[in-house]
């Protein structure tokens, strides 16, 4: 209805109306800053208000005026700003967004809008509840196909499909799965829409799947499903819901990126349809000569069981637009402590404090690196968090300061289910203040899990969150000191007796919303409360570390995610690294997974392989099932002990960088770990590599995921691009696979020429222990001769970099024989100061011969500097020029 | 850097002579020469990292502390200036800003204490030792070892009963075949059984084997005969028990120790079994049976594998480590779980108290040391 038009500087709405009810439905079309655009569809007039996941975002998106080009009552095009164009067709409706000329998205083209209007039970012919709504002025014989193929949104297993189809009508009102009853109170309240991407052939993202990080077409299976569970031993290449949900798609082409955000967090099913996926390259070629118009294309249809449509089209075009894009609306990686990003040692469980402190002795006696031991479910009395269980851990403050003087860290276990124990004072206070989740009936809402019979907080209460972070001061949660942060596990929430082990859908949260309305957060709200303690008992100056296992869309603001309870096998090993890009292209670059699998025990050589990849991963955390056996990295003997000591160090030497690519992270929403085609958006044969990928912008490391592997294949993307073995310093160009023969101690990692790598490379037992250490730069010279890099400094655990502007983006610019380091021109200068010094650099790829290296500083005389050239490698060495890295100055090799 | 005056002495060796100012250094391994002042001038220049014996710049170097009072350590070079003492003398954090109190002193009257106390109970625990085997281990050998041979005897003579029984089966049997291949040397008697073994068997011309004993014969086989042979096996297997190298761990053959924890009760009975029971009541746990001495070679007698215990749920049998250390009395100090299912025991015996002139030797020089300051 395209009279009813109203523009406003915050949206262009117009109403829809579904012929057949004649219920009306308000689209908005919402012009964003930075070229991105939101479409809502609510419901005009409603018995109850649905809900919208505002919490998700950062704040309210910035809109600006779009202007009616032209209008008639078939058609309106709207004009926005970077030439985006948006074009409403009444009948049948349909939206097409054109950027730059071009047809980017196309909203509704296939007629799969869906939206089950609230109605009351038996208000509505049975008739027309069961089948599914249109809110089309046409409706043509070919869509109504479409609404068969449609899975049941209710629907919880696939095998009971057929069943419940044919009960549908039954399931529309109230539904059994198993012994589980949802009594949906109100009724169908699914909502869903599909996207046509022209031009695009791969699509990625919407974790968390065991699956490919290339997203399958979904024509032959499942769709892929969004649904927070806590899943046993899960298996791989399965489109199954996992542990957390991001619903943000990203399409890729060499022209263009695009990125969809489909801000719903109920259960969700995304579909997948390609036009040449399953195509041989003749059949591809018969379409080519055929039409040339017709090039190829993904469909992305999204299905929601309740709330509104909210869907974000972020119009790139490049990689890194759509990275500051969709942080714009989810917020970016929250800047960790430095000691988060090293390495942690957990299991379930070091069993006492005896067992705690031989551990941290064991790293000591065999020299190797350790930042942060975990303790596990045990530690408490019962299941009961924030307490101590007292025979195993009698003075968990004491040996927290043990630890401390290590100038390591410890972390805890907080689950969001609370022991049903009238002693328990964090469940009675909890309980006596309606702080709980309820069930349908309104009583507390009771189920199964680790300390047997459980309650849940009710974290979408923001006043339950507060009172939540007030658990965590150090006179609330005793025995906790500063060195103690947190780990939300269970979080899903998981519920053993519940419906797919996760809460009934009927349950009810603050403000009167169903647990099916909310599902997917309730893992963000808890990670949300912890951080908030965190904050609260350092009077908001020391960042929180925080690590959970579900998540939602902006959980990457509060901390860290893994992908849960893998399996010690290759196959998982494999699995994790398409898991953590997918994670990262979809914000949450702080995650990894299981070093050695967490069921299962690995064996060595898995073990050694998972920790060289591991030390590749954003988190680097090794975790084991309680009934592994023992796997700390010096159990194996020596050799073994040896290996797992090279990748630590080469983890804990590269920390520097590290740092300073999760600062870009923080800063700009670019991803730590990067698919190649992140970095080489043009070059089609990185689209479907997911065996190898990017640190940063300068580290391409392709890890060893195979049982007695003597070689691997590794793409070197870039025609014009160098490479450099960071290990031999051997030099490859880029534009080719080549085979690179491994040994047990090899982890192929490339430096790309062009960049310069910040290191210290002296050992410490933990990354505070290197704080004053010299660093090291690494410059991979391209073919041009030159390099860049940046090093990001502040004091690695506190606020103050965002305060008080304590920080220093360092600037290092290679060119013409010339290292020249000065401040950074991206962000404005910031004051922190600091001694840290340069101790070596080294820089490969340097063929003309050498007469001499002088540092220059201003107000010092030129000094010369000794030097180490080996011809063979191209490879010079400068000795301890002895500046520090917030100086300005110069060297000057001739 | 280093300041001047330390970057003579720190965290060098006592041979000096390998660092001598005048020269050239040449690292220790020979790779390498370079200019004395590059030696700690906070630099790695050696690949064996011995041009830092004061810094943290090498990753494979070392650092020497004299801890007067104390030993003397070698640390890895990660040690140093790290914020952290690890000597007692503070003498690796000298540059890091971290206060530190030098233990030294304190630590070297703490060992010569303990070092002390740990003699007495050595000495003591050994004469306790020399007794007990002494006077029970020999003649218990003796003794058995005459209970085998009689046993054996005893064993020869009921088997004759049992022998003929099993003999007279045999000739019954084979006089069978005999008759079905030649009938007439059929007997009466022979038919009889027959009549006997066909009704016990369904197919006997295919199987041909000798038919089970008549009840007389089986008795004469499980009775008394059977129960000596278990004797002899049980004593056999006492006998080759590797009770110590002087049969030094004879004394606990037997005997039962117990450990309470706040949840469990420990029960050990050396070269037999460990349980695990409850304190709140319930069944007994195993957690194995005697397995043998590990890691004989090197460690002497330290570490008893004890295995095949109770199986876990989903997972192995349960299995014990026990070490061994030298103590005054036979007591279990700790039992811990640190990995599913595998229990680790430590155990004081006076067995392992050595007389030993390495704890002498460390009371030495903890004197001289001591008079040197």
């Amino acid at each position: 209805m395209l009279d009813t038009l109203e523009i406003s500087q915050a949206a262009t709405s117009l109403n829809l109306l579904h012929e057949k009810t004649q219920v009306l439905l308000k689209l908005e079309i919402c012009g964003l800053e930075d070229n991105t655009v939101r479409f809502r569809i609510t419901e005009l007039e409603t018995r109850r208000p649905r809900f919208e996941a505002s919490d998700v975002l950062v704040g309210s998106p910035r809109t600006y005026r779009l202007s009616v080009e032209k209008q008639t009552t078939e058609e309106l095009m709207l004009l926005g700003r970077d030439s985006l164009r948006i074009s409403v067709s009444a009948h049948p409706f349909r939206i097409d967004v054109l950027s730059g000329g071009e047809l980017v998205t196309s909203v509704n083209a296939r007629g799969l809008l869906l939206f089950e209007h609230s109605r009351t039970r038996g208000n509505t012919g049975k008739e027309e509840t069961a089948s599914e709504e249109k809110t089309q002025d046409e409706s043509p014989e070919g869509e109504e196909k479409a609404h068969e193929e449609e899975p049941d949104l209710g629907t919880d297993e696939k095998e009971n499909q057929e069943e419940m189809t044919e009960e549908e009508e039954e399931g529309t009102w109230e539904e059994s799965f198993k012994s589980h009853h949802d009594s949906k109170p109100y009724g169908p309240m699914s909502v869903g829409l599909d996207f046509s991407l022209p031009g695009f052939e791969d699509v990625y993202g919407i974790p968390e799947h065991a699956d490919s990080f290339r997203l399958r077409t979904t024509s032959s299976g499942d769709p892929y499903r969004l649904y927070n569970l806590d899943v046993f031993q899960y298996e791989l290449e399965n489109p199954m819901a996992l542990y957390g949900s991001v619903p943000y798609l990203v399409a890729h082409s060499p022209e263009r990126t695009l990125g969809l955000f489909w801000l719903n967090p109920t259960e969700t099913w995304i579909d997948i349809a390609s036009n040449t996926a399953g195509k041989t390259v003749f059949g591809k070629m018969l379409d080519f000569v055929r039409s040339a118009n017709e090039g190829p294309q993904m469909d992305v249809r999204w299905m929601s069981e309740s709330g509104i449509v909210d869907a974000f089209l972020l119009l790139g075009p490049l990689p890194t637009d759509v990275f500051r894009q969709y942080a714009a609306l989810a917020g970016t990686q929250a800047l960790p402590p430095l000691f988060a990003l090293a390495y942690h040692q957990s299991r379930w469980n070091y069993n006492d404090e005896d067992d705690v402190l031989a551990v941290d002795a064991g790293f000591d006696k065999h020299n190797l690196p350790m930042d942060v031991i975990w303790l596990d479910i045990e530690h408490t009395d019962g299941k009961r968090y924030f307490t101590w269980d007292s025979n195993k851990f009698p003075n968990p403050a004491d040996m927290q300061n043990h630890i401390a003087g290590k100038r390591r860290k410890m972390v805890t276990i907080v689950d969001p289910h609370l022991k049903v124990d009238s002693s328990y004072s964090v469940y009675n206070e909890a309980y006596s203040r309606g702080y709980l989740v309820k069930n349908k009936g309104g009583g507390d809402y009771e189920g199964w899990c680790w300390p047997g019979s459980a309650a849940y907080l009710d974290f979408l209460n923001p006043e339950v969150r507060d009172w939540y972070a007030s658990k965590f001061a150090y006179d609330s949660y005793l025995g906790s000191t500063d060195i103690l942060f947190t780990w939300n596990d269970m979080n899903e929430p998981s519920v053993f007796n519940g419906p797919e082990v996760t809460l009934h859908k009927d349950a009810l949260h603050h403000g009167g919303w169903e647990h099916r309305d909310v599902h997917n957060l309730y893992g963000f709200y808890q990670q949300w409360g912890t951080v908030g303690g965190q904050l609260r008992r350092s009077g908001g100056n020391e960042r929180p570390f925080v690590l959970a296992r579900a998540f939602f869309a902006g959980s990457q603001r509060f901390g860290a995610v893994w992908t849960g309870d893998n399996l010690g096998e290759w196959s998982h090993l494999k699995a994790s690294i398409s898991m953590v890009l997918s994670l990262n292209l979809c914000g949450l670059s702080f995650s990894g997974a299981d070093i050695g699998g967490f069921f299962k025990n690995p064996s060595t050589e898995l073990l050694v392989r998972w920790y060289q990849a591991g030390a590749y991963q954003p988190l680097f955390r090794a975790h084991a099932h309680i009934d592994t056996a023992r796997r700390e990295p010096w159990i194996f003997g020596s050799d073994t002990t040896a290996l797992v000591r090279t990748a630590l160090r080469e983890r804990y030497a590269l920390l520097p960088y590290w740092y300073t690519v999760f600062y870009w992270a923080y800063r700009s929403g670019m991803p730590v770990m990067r698919a190649l085609w992140i970095e080489f958006p043009k070059e089609e044969q990185t689209f479907m590599i997911e065996d190898e990928y990017m640190i940063g912008n300068a580290l391409l490391v392709h890890p060893v995921t195979e049982a007695a592997s003597r070689g691997v294949n590794v793409y070197l993307p870039g025609a014009h691009e160098v490479w450099y073995d960071v290990h031999t310093q051997k030099k490859y160009s880029g534009g080719q696979e080549i085979y690179y023969p491994v040994k047990l101690s090899t982890i192929p990692v490339f430096q790309r020429g062009g960049t310069i790598i910040p290191r210290k490379d002296r050992p410490r037992r933990s990354s505070a222990c290197m704080s004053a250490d010299p660093y090291t730069l690494y410059i991979a010279l391209d073919d041009q001769k030159s390099a860049e890099g940046e090093l990001y400094m502040d004091d690695e655990h506190s606020f103050n970099f965002e305060k008080q502007n304590e920080y220093q983006l360092r600037h290092f610019l290679f060119k013409g024989g010339t290292l020249k380091a000065s401040v950074s021109s991206h962000i404005p200068p910031g004051k922190y100061s600091s001694t840290e010094w340069l101790e070596r650099i080294v820089i490969v790829g340097i063929a003309q011969p050498m007469m001499s290296v002088l540092l220059k500083q201003p107000g010092s005389q030129d000094a010369p500097l000794a030097y180490e050239y080996t011809p063979e490698l191209s490879s010079l060495i400068v000795r301890r020029p002895g500046v520090r890295l917030t100086a300005e100055w110069t060297i000057v090799i001739r | 850097g280093l300041p001047s005056t330390l970057r003579m002495t720190v965290g060098w060796q006592l041979e000096r002579p390998l660092y001598d100012e005048t020269k050239n250094f040449t690292c220790l391994d020979g790779s390498k020469s370079i200019p004395f002042d590059q030696v700690n001038d906070d630099y790695c220049d050696c690949p064996d990292g011995t041009d830092e014996p004061g810094t943290a710049a090498c990753p494979n170097g070392f650092f020497h502390c004299t801890n007067a009072g104390f030993r003397p350590q070698n640390i890895h070079s990660s040690l140093v200036n790290d914020g952290i003492c690890d000597c007692c003398d503070t003498t690796d954090e000298y540059n890091s800003g971290v206060i530190c109190e030098n233990s030294c002193k304190e630590l070297g009257r703490k060992e010569h204490e303990l070092l002390a106390k740990q003699a007495e109970v050595a000495a003591e625990g050994f004469k306790l030792k020399a007794t007990r085997k002494l006077v029970g281990l020999r003649e218990a050998k003796k003794d058995w070892e005459i209970k085998v041979s009689k046993l054996q005897t005893f064993k020869e003579e009921t088997e004759v009963p049992e022998k003929e029984a099993k003999e007279k089966h045999r000739q019954e049997w084979e006089g069978i075949l005999l008759c079905s291949l030649s009938s007439p040397s059929c007997t009466l008697h022979v038919v009889a059984f027959v009549l006997v073994f066909l009704r016990k068997t369904k197919k006997p011309e295919e199987d041909r084997e000798m038919p089970p004993y008549d009840e007389a014969t089986q008795a004469l086989i499980d009775g008394k005969t059977f129960s000596i042979k278990i004797m002899i096996v049980d004593l056999e297997k006492e006998l080759s028990l590797d009770l110590g190298r002087n049969g030094e761990f004879a004394y606990m053959y037997g005997k039962c120790f117990e450990m309470t924890t706040p949840e469990y009760i420990y029960r050990i009975c050396p070269f037999n079994k460990i349980v695990q029971k409850p304190k709140s009541g319930g069944t007994e746990t195993s957690l194995g049976s005697w397995g043998m001495w590990v890691d004989l070679g090197s460690n002497n007698y330290s570490q008893m594998k004890y295995d095949h215990g109770t199986a876990c749920w989903q997972g192995p049998s349960r299995s014990t480590l026990v070490k061994l250390t030298c103590g005054r009395e036979t007591v279990v100090t700790s039992t811990v779980e640190p990995s599913r299912c595998e229990y680790a025991m430590e155990m004081q015996t006076p067995a392992l108290c050595q007389e030993s002139r390495l704890q002498k030797q460390h009371g030495d020089e903890w004197q001289q040391a001591h008079s040197e300051l």
